[in-house]
């Protein structure tokens, strides 16, 4: 095992995808010389060259284009986006161009494409800065969603995503970025897309998360440890397709469940989990499914208010003392 | 429409049309059925839909038969092509068989999508054409997307991005032409200018109507080429290819075309006089336009030229039955597809 940064595995993935196959490159705003707009890129230009790292210009929806068209032709390309606030310029040719083609050609062109990038809030950056794009992607049949919590995930599901002849989203956090966490040191590490992952085995409650959540759930279940409630945390990891049965298999065992995410609860991720285990679960769920969610407002500014709009530890913890009792 | 810039144009356009050798018997001969399988195809297609046999969206390239034709025969194979949702032409230039193109058209099984794109969403990689999209516009950043796959690759292929007047006002446009001219990526941008964007004019869509101007903000020289006429058409083709393939970057042509039939079948056309539509038939139309230098030439009398019109009717009357009597796709059909497996 080694101790890296989430950053530091993501760039570790896109460079050992890149030595295996010459038709992997990575383009998009600032990836090259300025080594990515949080340094996810860094070093990659030196050792890969301005044809496979491509400084874009600021225009989304055409560098989005010219990466679906690529892919259509057969390279592999990594679209990086600054942030997934700005991929709503390039939505269209995200939704439209790659998630359709192979459906509509009858399986004849098939788009194999990874956009990546940081997505939800980061810190005081305001409502256009700040979205979960998890459900709006998530809906679209034709795409995978893919949403990691820690650096060996990180990477083992950009390798799987890179290799993977579909268009990929692969929605990253800003604050992530900097975390550190052991993974296994190997160049073959990777992690199946469509998996979840039980990272705190409980009796309790089920409490499933994705992303930096995953953190503050981990953070919840440590103090209600110390109350006598047992919660088993179930990282997602891929959103799109979801790991049904991994949910179910905890809910039929703890009878409880609790989603939280960063985004709008509204037609959320949560609100697709909670309708799925009243189908496939129901006559096991003691309590009704709990939803913990960014509040339904476009994020604020304000400290306090930012605060007070993102799920914080506190906001699970008493979600799931209020189930439990 | 014609502004003194298109007439200064139309002049020069006029004057490369004359510096062109005579076109041979056999390319006249394959320009002519190539053209009239289109049409006829089209025709058909017209009257299926009106039967109700083919459904939704049906868009038809009557008029516009030069551009395609033209423009295809000045590809090789390796070259890519992509098009936005009047596209059954581009199926059948690229060499498709006309029965899978229709059965597409009707949503049975063997269609080139089995029957899963209908109209606008048909693609055949194997021959280098790629669709076939249906929102306006977005197929130009995809096409330019080629061009950056061709150069990646290291080869000489281009890619020929089609689009149409009323595509060429989308921002995405302009977004594709400044990278596609910054990487020196070989596409080849074709406007199919046929005058009215669904039922808008150029005139009334557009400040500056001269659309081969559009590239001159990048660096990106424009060509202006008469639509109709099919040799006019692989002559500005040629030579875009060749600056292409020499790695010059991109190149734009605008190709002054006419369709005759409405923007869709839905489409009554009351934004343009029927007297404007019988003029261009009558005065320029590229398969007669064809057909009179065939004769002019004694290549063809008009019992030749009979026996190949009765072949092509034959064969997009086959065609059309193939299509009607072909099943639907299985009901499996409906949940594949959706993602390509390793």
């Amino acid at each position: 095992m080694v101790e890296l940064t989430v950053r530091e595995a993501l760039r570790d993935a896109m460079a050992e995808e890149m030595r295996a196959d010459g038709d992997v490159f990575l383009m998009g705003e600032e990836v090259a010389e300025y080594q990515g707009a949080y340094k996810v890129s860094q070093g990659l230009l030196e050792e890969f060259g301005t044809r496979r790292v491509i400084d874009t210009p600021i225009t989304e929806a055409g560098f989005t284009g010219i990466g679906v068209g690529a892919a259509m032709a057969g390279l592999k390309p990594i679209v990086e986006f600054m942030t997934f606030n700005f991929a709503m310029q390039a939505i269209d040719q995200i939704v439209n161009s790659a998630a359709k083609t192979s459906y509509m050609s009858g399986g004849l062109v098939n788009v194999p494409i990874v956009f990546r990038g940081p997505n939800g809030a980061a810190s005081r950056v305001a409502a256009q800065h700040s979205q979960c794009y998890a459900s709006w992607y998530a809906h679209v049949p034709g795409l995978k969603v893919v949403a990691p919590f820690s650096a060996g995930d990180a990477k083992g599901l950009l390798k799987s995503a890179i290799r993977d002849p579909n268009p990929v989203i692969f929605l990253e956090n800003e604050i992530l970025y900097g975390q550190s966490f052991e993974i296994p040191d190997s160049a073959d590490h990777t992690v199946p897309i469509g998996s979840a992952n039980v990272v705190r085995p409980g009796h309790d409650v089920t409490i499933a998360t994705f992303s930096i959540m995953v953190g503050k759930a981990l953070a919840a279940a440590e103090t209600l440890a110390g109350e006598g409630i047992d919660a088993e945390i179930i990282d997602l990891r891929t959103i799109r397709p979801l790991d049904e049965d991994c949910i179910v298999a905890s809910v039929e065992k703890t009878n409880r469940l609790i989603t939280v995410e960063e985004g709008w609860t509204m037609a959320g991720i949560g609100a697709e989990i909670s309708a799925m285990i009243m189908q496939r679960a129901f006559d096991y769920l003691d309590a009704p499914v709990t939803r913990i969610g960014g509040s339904d407002v476009p994020l604020p500014y304000a400290a306090n208010l930012e605060t007070e709009a993102l799920p914080q530890v506190d906001d699970i913890a008493q979600a799931a003392r209020d189930i439990c009792s | 429409m014609a502004g003194p810039k298109k007439k200064a144009k139309s002049a020069k356009a006029d004057k490369a049309r004359a510096a062109m050798p005579s076109p041979s018997r056999e390319s006249l001969e394959t320009y002519y059925r190539e053209m009239l399988t289109i049409r006829r195809f089209e025709e058909k297609a017209g009257q299926m839909y009106g039967m109700g046999l083919i459904g939704g969206f049906c868009h038809l390239y009557i008029g516009q038969e030069a551009v395609v034709t033209g423009m295809q025969h000045a590809l090789e194979p390796g070259d890519t092509v992509i098009t936005g949702y009047r596209c059954h032409a581009h199926m059948l230039a690229a060499g498709v068989d006309p029965k899978s193109v229709m059965a597409e058209l009707t949503g049975r099984t063997a269609g080139v999508s089995r029957g899963k794109g209908g109209s606008m969403h048909m693609f055949t990689p194997d021959r280098g054409f790629y669709g076939g999209h249906g929102i306006v516009g977005a197929q130009v950043p995809l096409g330019a997307g080629f061009g950056f796959a061709h150069k990646y690759r290291g080869n000489d292929r281009v890619s020929v991005t089609y689009f149409g007047d009323g595509a060429a006002n989308q921002g995405q446009v302009f977004e594709a032409f400044n990278m596609a001219a910054l990487w020196k990526l070989p596409v080849i941008f074709v406007i199919e200018n046929n005058q009215y964007a669904m039922g808008t004019s150029v005139a009334r869509s557009t400040a500056v109507q001269e659309l081969y101007q559009r590239g001159e903000a990048f660096g990106i020289p424009g060509n202006q080429a008469d639509g109709m006429d099919v040799v006019a058409v692989q002559s500005a083709a040629e030579a875009a290819v060749t600056k292409c393939r020499a790695g010059d970057g991109p190149a734009l042509l605008e190709m002054m075309t006419y369709r005759y039939r409405g923007h869709s079948m839905s489409d009554p056309a009351k934004y343009r006089t029927r007297e404007e539509v019988s003029k261009m038939r009558q005065e320029r139309d590229p398969i007669e336009n064809v057909r009179e230098q065939m004769i002019a030439a004694g290549f063809a009398d008009d019992d030749a030229l009979k026996e190949v019109d009765r072949d092509v009717k034959a064969k997009i009357n086959d065609a059309a039955e193939f299509a009607q009597d072909n099943p639907q796709p299985d009901s499996t059909e409906l949940h594949t597809d959706i993602l390509a497996t390793a």
